[in-house]
């Protein structure tokens, strides 16, 4: 997926380009509008993120813009102000969702995902590997021609091992990634999910081998 | 709001009591100048009929061989019959001997020189009588003798129409009287009017509508309406003030928490030891905390500050919570939770579209919150006789044994709260919110126990 991130704050610009990098995305950064006019007048994206307090102006006005050309690309708002106020102005505006800073990353590539599947998702973002084919945005899991849709948590894992094929991810790391910080979450959680997902990959010639006392690993049989 | 301002009298009562006074003072004055100015008239033809009648018989009066004759002449007696059939008198006297006619009648208390007459008002025999005295000097026998003749006229003829001239006279007063009140009511109506269409124009106003009086008004009422011009303005710019200070308060509270918040994330994903993951994670832990605590806080500032004049719309409550419950997929599905929403057409409400959103924000919260994983929520929007019900049903346990009172109070969490984020606001806002447009908030564990089943109830207008 390519994203289109407009954000001033850098600190926040990097922490965000970095997680969605990390899942695999193909992500640009504009810190004001008027990079973002450049940046989206060249390139074709897949979903804006949109800051509402930009240095020279208000992300609304490129909202705005960007929906009076007609562009497609679907747009999530950050905002940091208060919902009650705000929210209405937002989605009247054309935005498709928005989000309320300070947010969770999960929550964030839900809103992705769910938005993205609103706008009917193309299949160039299916992931093949050994006998399986995997839609992220749709959540389907086919495996030999036998097609399932995969509960959230199964998805978001396979997710993740199949951005980083034969890399050991242990659970710790595996619990952040799945789960919010608001919960507490225990270790044995992952298990039940890897459980999960090694029953659907059954015959798909893709295995999740445990790596003892390091964690799991996806890879070909 | 609510508690009657005291009055202190009607402007409206007060003008028309004061004109309908003025109306029967003058209704009155009328009634008895009539009647004086006809009595008046009445009096003077009577007295005119009197003075001919008499100067008729003093021109018959004759002297001859020193011998006086008066021959008292038909009409001039009769001319008094025809005004009236009131009985007449007579009497003609010279040096203090009556000649002729009536001895007892009485005499005039007044002098009258010759060629002079006096009109009195006596009363003989029981009687009233009006009797006017000529007098006049003839000489007999070389000598001057006044002969002095006296008619007069009982007056109950002039009683009678007296007394009809006084009630035409009260006819025409009493007519001034119902004119004069109903111009009065009228008046008083009509000067009011522009104090009563300022009032209706104000009360017609929504609650946020603060744009200052146009309307021309009559002059009296320009520094009243001037005042309440530069009210309305204090107004204006203190509200905006609040509102603004409410949204702009999240905002500086919320960017820095969420650059500490984000980074916080990334470095959890790099950094390997316990300790540090652990703190880490309190740390955002930390975050979400006042996060939401500067969130749920400034929202029921907000809710407060907008429930004090509701800024009523109508609104179609299954459109609205199906909204909510989309956008709020996304949330469930991270906890893999089935939320479903079921609504038939509704009849729509009259009420505050954003304090609802949040009411109704605050419920799904909960639901999704404190629900187990895999589980499955149900949102059901119906009528129900006269109300509009909004039901979130949940599998996260209920309110078992939890004083469900306490917790639509500020800042209480229940039992099971412990471990998960929130500041004990939700239903204290939900609460606020549906009370403020006369509704319920009740809140229920669903028959079989397994979770709750809150809702929130609205009348229909
Ligand atoms: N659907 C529910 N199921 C079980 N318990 C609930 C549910 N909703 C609310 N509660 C209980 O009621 C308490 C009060 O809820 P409330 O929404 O007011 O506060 P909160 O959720 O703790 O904090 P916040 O202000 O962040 O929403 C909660 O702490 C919880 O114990
Ligand atoms: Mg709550």
């Amino acid at each position: 997926m390519r994203f289109l991130l407009v954000e001033d704050n850098i600190s926040l610009a990097t922490a965000v380009l970095d997680r969605l990098r990390m899942d695999g995305h193909v992500v640009d950064h504009a810190a004001n509008i008027a990079a973002a006019e450049d940046y989206s007048a060249t390139t074709d994206y897949d979903l804006i993120l949109l800051d509402i307090m930009l240095p020279d102006g208000d992300g609304r006005a490129f909202l705005r813009s960007h929906r009076s050309r007609l562009i497609e690309t679907p747009v999530i708002v950050l905002t940091a102000r208060s919902e009650v106020s705000d929210r209405v102005g937002m989605l009247d505006l054309g935005a498709d969702d928005y989000i309320t800073k300070p947010f969770d990353f999960s929550e964030l590539e839900a809103r992705c995902r769910a938005v993205l599947r609103r706008h009917g998702g193309d299949s160039s973002n299916q992931k093949r590997f050994g006998n399986l084919v995997f839609d992220p945005m749709a959540g389907t899991l086919s495996v030999a021609g036998k097609t399932i849709t995969l509960r959230n948590k199964e998805l978001r894992l396979l997710e993740i091992f199949l951005n980083a094929p034969d890399r050991i991810f242990s659970k710790p790391k595996l619990v952040d990634r799945l789960f919010s910080y608001d919960e507490d979450v225990s270790e044995n959680a992952i298990e039940v999910y890897v459980g999960r997902l090694r029953k659907h990959l059954n015959g798909s010639g893709v295995e999740i081998t445990t790596v003892r006392g390091m964690g799991y690993r996806m890879s070909l049989t | 709001m609510s508690d009657a301002l005291q009055t202190s009298g009607s402007l409206r009562r007060r003008l028309t009591l004061q004109l309908v006074g003025s109306a029967a003072f003058l209704a009155m004055l009328l009634f008895f100048v009539v009647l004086a100015f006809a009595r008046d008239v009445a009096q003077q033809t009577h007295d005119s009929i009197l003075l001919a009648s008499a100067t008729s018989i003093m021109d018959s009066v004759s002297v001859q061989a020193d011998e006086v004759t008066v021959d008292i002449p038909y009409a001039a007696l009769s001319m008094l019959g025809n005004v009236s059939d009131d009985r007449v008198f007579y009497r003609i006297a010279m040096r203090g001997q009556v000649l002729t006619g009536y001895q007892d009648l009485p005499s005039t208390s007044q002098s009258v020189r010759s060629g002079h007459s006096a009109f009195d008002t006596l009363v003989y025999k029981g009687d009233s009588i009006r009797m006017v005295t000529s007098s006049r000097r003839l000489s007999l026998n070389g000598a001057p003798a006044d002969i002095i003749i006296s008619v007069a006229q009982t007056r109950e003829g002039q009683a009678t129409q007296l007394a009809q001239l006084a009630r035409s006279a009260l006819q025409l007063g009493l007519g001034f009287f119902l004119v004069a009140t109903v111009l009065a009511f009228w008046t008083a109506q009509s000067s009011i009017r522009p104090l009563k269409q300022l009032t209706e124009a104000m009360s017609r106003r929504g609650p946020k509508d603060l744009r200052p009086v146009r309307r021309p008004v009559p002059s009296e009422m320009v520094p009243l309406v001037q005042s309440l011009n530069q009210f309305i303005a204090r107004l204006r710019v203190s509200l905006s003030r609040s509102e603004d200070f409410i949204a702009e308060a999240a905002h500086r509270v919320r960017t820095p928490l969420a650059t500490v918040r984000a980074q916080a994330e990334i470095t959890l994903l790099r950094v390997d030891k316990p300790e540090n993951r652990a703190s880490l994670r309190e740390m955002i832990r930390a975050i979400d905390e006042s996060s939401r605590a500067a969130g749920q806080l400034l929202d029921h500032a907000m809710v407060t500050f907008r429930t004090d004049s509701l800024e009523r719309e109508a609104i179609d409550l299954g459109d609205l919570t199906r909204e909510l419950v989309d956008r709020l997929h996304p949330i469930a599905e991270l906890k893999d939770i089935a939320l479903t929403f079921d609504g038939s057409p509704l009849p729509e409400i009259s009420g505050d579209q954003i304090l609802i959103q949040n009411a109704v924000r605050n419920i799904l919260d909960n639901a999704i919150k404190y629900s187990p994983y895999e589980s499955a929520i149900q949102v059901s929007t119906r009528q129900v006789s006269h109300t509009v019900l909004i039901q979130v049903e949940d599998e996260a346990g209920g309110f078992a044994d939890m004083d469900t009172d306490a917790l639509t109070q500020r800042f209480i969490r229940g039992k099971n709260a412990a471990g998960t984020i929130g500041s004990g606001l939700g239903l204290t806002i939900a609460r606020e919110v549906v009370e403020a447009h006369g509704g319920a908030l009740i809140i229920e564990t669903s028959g079989s126990g397994a979770g709750a089943c809150v809702s929130l109830s609205f009348p229909l207008a």
